[in-house]
């Protein structure tokens, strides 16, 4: 005899439960072995650097030491914090028309197989290309300015982006695709319901390489064309140099890696981790 | 609801095959998946189809969904057929709740609500309403199963077609989802045509079992299973028609091995 349809109900509900285990850490202990070892690492840097200013290598003008570094960080704070958000406002609005122009390009490339074979290596041709390599010509359309340095973080920035589609759309498994069209999604609902955010985790790490080819390109940039009126980070760091502040130079490298950390583990890292959690690409909850 | 009569005299075909023939690739690596396919299922009741590995029964699903188009011949279905498979093929970043919801948006309904509420209802029927806000990675292979069989139902299906929905999970959850497959069929009075090469499977389930010969791809036999149900997958009864379908099978197979 076959079991009544309460039983059944029972025990489907006692193999479900039976399945599912709970695997989730604690919140503090997470958060705490993701900042122990950065917080490690840097306090090593710190060690090795005063070491070497203790072996007397160079003069303390060409190499001082990191208190000296940060005692002038904190007394310039408000020029820190505005060339840091100078720059990183640059950076942002060439890494989203970067977004903008690479991701047209790189849906068109991945759903279109004529425009793939026709420039879909030429793409890649461009991310290997040093963005520092556009900044002549750039300056000759554009004169040094603004328009410069956003002409070159965005060609820096897109092929990336453009990339990441391309290859997270390569990546779709074909049964998903195929759920997809026997639900009856074609064309612009396949692309935007199965295709998209099925390979986002991909596309995402070409965002985040995107955003480092641009922030390159960015300081490259402000280094070069140093006449702008809004002093971002490269300026000061040119101008530290220029004026022989060599502690300043120090410092704004400092700045410079900090606003880096910053960007990487607080924006892209925890969106990062997000979007791997929820596609269930990690363990635990 | 009517109880459904396994025994009602054949009336019409939900899904009609004639002289299907499917090639896939050219000159050398040239394919015959399935050659002269002649396959009536009839309307209300669910068909099995078993063969060995390599009968085309995967391709054949995909003719009569839509997917492909026959190399030759002609694919008729009555109404809309939804397809589940081996694997879930859930959508990993949505929940459980929101992938029977995007089947029912795929379908035509616009009203963010009734898609809520329909939702719901068809995973409280697969007994999932509990975790109607889970991802499918957070919860078992069985089920999976049972909200991708939820989403299947979603799309309203007149014809359900299954290629090995249960072959990747144990024997208890197999059995448990079976009743479920079984209870929900004759309660949505659906056409289903179930692909499995697992024989005790077929029997357990089928009104009908259909073997397919491999490579190319023809049907070889039809058996009526005249077990009554419930059925059981380890009674004597089924156990009985599954070795003739399972010898017929190995026929089949041994005629690969004699060139």
């Amino acid at each position: 005899m076959a079991i009544t349809d309460h039983s059944l109900d029972t025990a489907l509900a006692g193999l479900d439960a039976l399945e599912l285990t709970g695997n989730g850490t604690a919140r503090g202990r997470r958060i705490a072995a993701a900042v122990l070892p950065k917080v490690a690492a840097t306090v090593l840097f710190f060690a090795l650097w005063q070491a070497l200013v203790a072996s007397k290598w160079k003069p303390e003008f060409v190499v001082p030491s990191p208190f000296t570094v940060i005692k002038w960080m904190g007394q310039h704070p408000s020029d820190l914090l505005h060339a840091s958000w100078v720059t990183l406002s640059r950076g942002l609005l060439g890494f989203l028309v970067a977004v903008v122009i690479g991701g047209v390009i790189g849906i068109l490339n991945a759903s279109v197989p004529v425009v793939r074979s026709a420039v879909g290596s030429m793409i890649t041709g461009l991310q290997t290309m040093p963005s520092i390599a556009w900044y002549p010509l750039a300056i000759v359309f554009f004169g040094l300015g603004e328009h410069a340095i956003l002409f070159v973080v965005v060609v820096g920035a897109a092929p990336s982006v453009a990339n990441g589609i391309i290859s997270g759309v390569d990546q779709v498994p074909p049964l998903l695709k195929r759920a997809g069209r026997s639900m009856g999604a074609k064309g612009f609902s396949q692309l935007r319901s199965v295709v998209l955010p099925a390979s986002l985790p991909v596309v995402f790490s070409g965002l985040k390489q995107g955003w480092a080819f641009a922030w390159r390109s960015l300081l490259a940039g402000e280094i070069i064309v140093v006449a702008l009126n809004n002093r971002g980070l490269g300026t000061l760091l040119q101008q530290n140099k220029d004026f022989l502040d060599y502690v300043g130079l120090y410092g704004v490298m400092v700045t410079l890696f900090l606003v880096g950390v910053l960007v990487d583990s607080l924006g892209f890292g925890l969106a990062d981790r997000a979007i791997r959690r929820r596609w269930g690409l990690v363990e635990g909850r | 609801m009517g109880v459904h009569e396994p025994l009602q005299p054949l009336v019409e075909s939900a899904v009609s095959l004639q002289q299907v023939t499917k090639v896939f690739g050219a000159g050398q690596s040239l394919v015959v998946a399935l050659e002269g396919i002649d396959l009536e299922v009839p309307t209300g009741r669910f068909t099995c189809l078993v063969g060995a590995s390599g009968c085309g029964k995967s391709t054949l699903l995909s003719l009569v969904a839509g997917l492909e188009k026959p190399s030759a011949g002609s694919v008729a279905v009555v109404g809309r057929t939804a397809l589940m498979f081996q694997e879930a093929a859930l959508f990993g970043w949505l929940t459980l709740q929101k992938n029977v919801e995007l089947a029912i948006k795929l379908r035509g309904e616009s009203n963010r609500q009734e898609r809520k509420a329909e939702a719901m209802e068809l995973l409280e029927l697969v007994r999932l309403a509990d975790f109607a806000h889970h991802q499918p990675h957070e919860v078992s292979g069985g089920m999976r199963q049972r909200a991708a069989l939820a989403r299947s139902l979603a799309q309203k299906p007149d014809v359900l077609l299954m290629d090995e929905p249960f072959g990747a999970l144990d024997a208890i959850t197999r059995d448990l989802l079976h009743e479920e497959l079984e209870s929900i069929w004759r309660a949505q009075a659906m056409t289903v045509l179930f692909v499995t090469h697992n024989v005790r499977e077929a029997v357990r389930l089928g009104d009908e079992v259909i073997v397919l010969s491999s490579r190319p791809g023809r049907v070889v036999e039809r058996i009526s299973v005249d077990v009554e149900r419930p059925r059981r997958i380890e009674s004597a009864a089924v156990a009985g028609v599954a070795a003739t379908i399972a010898d017929r099978l190995r026929e089949e197979v041994r005629r690969h091995g004699d060139h």
